[in-house]
This record gives C-alpha cells, structure tokens and sequence, in this order.
C-alpha cells in the first residue's frame, strides 16, 4: 500500500532551523576560518543531518536519548524497519562503547613527542596546575543546580582541554550531555589563541613575559623516551586504576612511536586510521544534536562554564610556575604554565608568540611543549579520579 | 661597532629568509622562518643594527646553535 507523497517541510520546526543555521556556522568557520576543520566540519554536517526532520539516520526516543536495542541482530532488524537509524548503531557501538575516543587517543599517542616533558620534569607540576579550571568550573556546576554531579564533572572536564579524555568521561557519565559537551570543548580549543593571551597578560608583568630561557633544555635519550610511557602508565595505573583505559590506550601509542622498532604500526595508528575515527567521532557528535537536546538553558550554561573552566586551567598553569620560581636560582619564564592547558599545540604556540612580543630573544616554544604534553597526562588521571569516584568499582 | 650573534633556539627546516647583508633591522623583526613542530617559527631581531653576516637559505636543515646572522650595532 502506498501512503501519501511525504515531504519534511510540515515537521521542520523552528529549534531545527536554528540549528541548521548552527551546523551552517560550524561548518563555515571551520572551512573559512580553519577552526577544528578535522572536527567542526563533521560536527556541523551531523548537525544538519540530525535537524532534517524525517530522515531517520539518528533515532532518539520520546525523551531525547538515542533509542537502543538490546541486540545487535535485533538492531540491524530495526533499521529495516525505521525505529533505529545508522548513526544510532555508531553511537551505541563507538561512542557509549567508549571505542572510538580510546582508538583515538591510541593514535595521537603515536603523534606525540614527550620529549620536552622528559627533558624537564617539572613540566609535569604546571601539566597538573592547569587543570585547576576542571575543579572550579565542576564546583560553579554542581551548585548552580542545574547540572547533576555526573553532568557536572563532564562540564568540569572541558577545562583539561583535551578531546579524548572528554568524550570518554562524557560518554561515561552523562551521555545526554554528549553532543554539546564534545561541542563546545572542540569549538574553544580552537579558539586558544584568542581566550589565552589576555588571561596570561592580566596574570604577568611584562618584565615576567621578558624572561629568557636558554633554547637548549637538554639531549634526551631513546631509552627515557622508551622507558618513559611505560612508567608513566603504571604509575598512573596505581595511583588512578580507572585512568587505565585512557593512559593506557595514549602510552601504547607512545610506545609504538618511540620504540623504534614498530614505525609502521604507528604510521598506521596515527594515519588513516586516526582520520577514520576522527570524522567518525565527529559525525557522531554532531547527530547527538537534534534541537530538542541542543536548545536548553543547560547548553547556555556550559558556553558560559567552559569559558570559565579555560581560564582558571590557565591561571592554574601561571600560579603554578610563579610558585615554583620561588625555589628556582634560574627562573622560569611563567607563562610556560599556562600551555599546561593541553590545547596542542595551540598554548604553547600562545607562550612562544607572547615570550617574543616581550623579548624578541626569547624562545620558548620547546619550552612551552613540555606542560603542554603533560597536560594531556594530567587530564586524563583527573579524568580517571574522577571516573573513580562516581563509578561503582568493578571489583565491588 | 658591538656584534650580536643569532643563533638558531631550535631545530627545524627553514621555510623563509628574509634578510640579505647589508639590510638595517629593528629590534623584532623577523630574520627568517623556521618550520619546527609541524609550525613555522620566526626567528627575530634581538637588536637594531645591520646584517653583516648571513649565510642561510630555504630549505636548509638547521640544528639548535647553529648561526642564524650576525648584527652589527
């Protein structure tokens, strides 16, 4: 039996408009203005698709959650039939699996040099100050009573600047809050070169801006480059258990890269593959976002909180150098703190430009790179304190 | 006259060289550009003066130390 010809244009409601508009934007500023091409293109596009009333590649049940079927055959028979769509399986089996942020900081582990790290340990202390802004921006969160604790950490998470770590405690804890989480934490890591430079000036003077650093830190070896994921991942693993799945998948990675005997199995984890599960990612992202879910006062407050959770993730990453410097015969030029914000490379860039806006000797972008790689480590074990916390433990 | 040696601060392919001798320079401007971290880094004046001595080119594969120019000022 055919029914009438069916068009979308009597479902379309106003809230998908704008966000057709929204995903317009998104995928504009990325092409135009090179914001997060990688990610905001497929968010923007996901967004779009999500907003088409009718299309059916993104279910979501009565409540705005992405319906579900228990089995797999059962799901691939509700395709068929129009109550699950495609993305929903991506969904279900990459994104609340937590498959795909793990794979995917797996192969930007295998992109990361930690050689500026390991040349300086103390990047370590200003990788962990700058994570500060995950704290207050989880407080400011949780007791404005508009987010639950759980929704609270993953709003908190956003000031660690880091992808995968936020999507994997998102995916997590809050799930319905996935799409403008991801979202908004994609959208101000682009936007670093513009939040950063005038919290870094308001927190220094120019004559700490000024401060030179010798270019050379030192020669590190391949046995510490080698030697140093492993370490960091069973130290981690002690301390923090349910930071496992996060360091563990961004050390192998590491390992793959530094050992020098495994070139193509890095290649591969940080090539295509990477790019697969980053639009992957993306596309998945964006289809989280129907108007329902999207246009709430929540999303509003967590523009507004992540703005929040940046800067105080900056200061941290300052505070914590001035401190430090207070021990130091040869001080530290204290802006390096603030790459502690793991935004790669993006903070450290901000440190090197200032450095030489105050200095035009100075150079500090090998020193910047230091907290700005351990800033990735630290956001995942806070992630993973946190996870710890909130999840029953497997073991009972 | 003082002489001021510019030395590379990091190891990288340089993309661009922007001054010949002879040419003045203020303090702060870019000498040439050095591709490093997958970014292109200027490298600047630390002081006015003149180039007396640059011996570089694009291409060029430069290691940590290794002399950039020398100003005289």
């Amino acid at each position: 039996m055919f029914g009438l010809y069916e068009s979308a244009f009597g479902a379309l409601t106003w809230g998908n408009i704008l966000m057709l508009l929204i995903g317009g934007l998104l995928i504009y500023l990325g092409i135009a203005k090179k914001m997060e091409p990688i990610l905001l293109v497929p968010i923007g596009f996901g967004i779009i698709a999500v907003n088409l009333p009718l299309g059916g590649l993104m279910v979501f049940t009565a409540e705005g959650i992405p319906a579900e079927v228990s089995t797999f055959t059962g799901a691939v028979k509700a395709i068929g039939s129009g109550d699950l769509g495609v993305m929903n399986i991506l969904y279900t089996y990459g994104l609340e699996s937590e498959v795909i942020p793990l794979l995917i900081f797996l192969g930007i582990g295998t992109l990361t040099d930690f050689t500026p790290t390991i040349a300086r340990p103390l990047s370590m202390v200003f990788g962990g100050t700058a994570q500060l802004g995950i704290s207050i921006a989880f407080l400011i969160a949780f007791f404005s009573g508009m987010f639950t604790i759980n929704e609270a950490v993953c709003v908190g998470i956003i000031g660690g600047s880091d992808g995968p770590p936020t999507v994997y405690t998102t995916a997590a804890l809050a799930p319905q809050l996935l799409g403008p989480i991801v979202l908004i934490a994609y959208s101000y890591m682009a936007l670093v070169p513009i939040l950063q430079p005038p919290i870094i000036k308001l927190l220094t003077t120019k004559k700490e801006r000024a401060i030179y650093m010798k270019p050379q830190v030192r020669k590190v070896s391949r046995l510490e480059l080698t030697f140093f994921p492993i370490i960091i991942f069973i130290v981690a693993a002690l301390l923090v258990p349910k930071s496992v799945p996060l360091i563990g998948m961004f050390m192998f990675g590491n390992l793959l890269r530094v050992s020098g005997v495994t070139e193509r199995l890095a290649h591969a984890a940080g090539g295509v593959f990477l790019d697969v599960l980053t639009f992957l990612l993306g596309l998945t992202v964006g289809v989280l976002m129907p108007a329902e879910v999207f246009l709430k006062p929540q999303t509003l407050a967590i523009v507004g909180l992540a703005i929040v959770a940046f800067a105080f993730s900056t200061a941290g990453g300052i505070w914590g150098a001035k401190i430090v410097n207070l021990f130091l015969k040869e001080k530290i030029n204290p802006m390096i703190g603030a790459a502690g914000v793991s935004a790669i490379p993006m903070s450290a860039r901000v440190v090197q430009k200032l450095g030489q806006e105050a200095n035009p000797r100075n150079f500090l972008l090998m020193h910047a790179m230091g907290p700005n790689m351990a800033g990735a480590i630290a956001t995942s074990v806070h992630a993973g304190i946190f996870l710890g916390m909130l999840l029953p433990s497997i073991s009972g | 006259m003082a002489q001021e040696k510019v030395e590379f601060p990091i190891t990288g392919k340089i993309t661009s060289v922007n001054v010949k001798v002879g040419d003045e320079v203020k303090e702060g401007d870019t000498l040439c550009l050095i591709e490093s971290m997958k970014m292109e880094n200027p490298i600047l004046a630390p002081v006015a003066g003149t180039i007396t001595e640059i011996n570089i080119s694009v291409g060029e594969l430069a290691e940590t130390g290794d002399l950039v120019a020398i100003i005289e000022y």
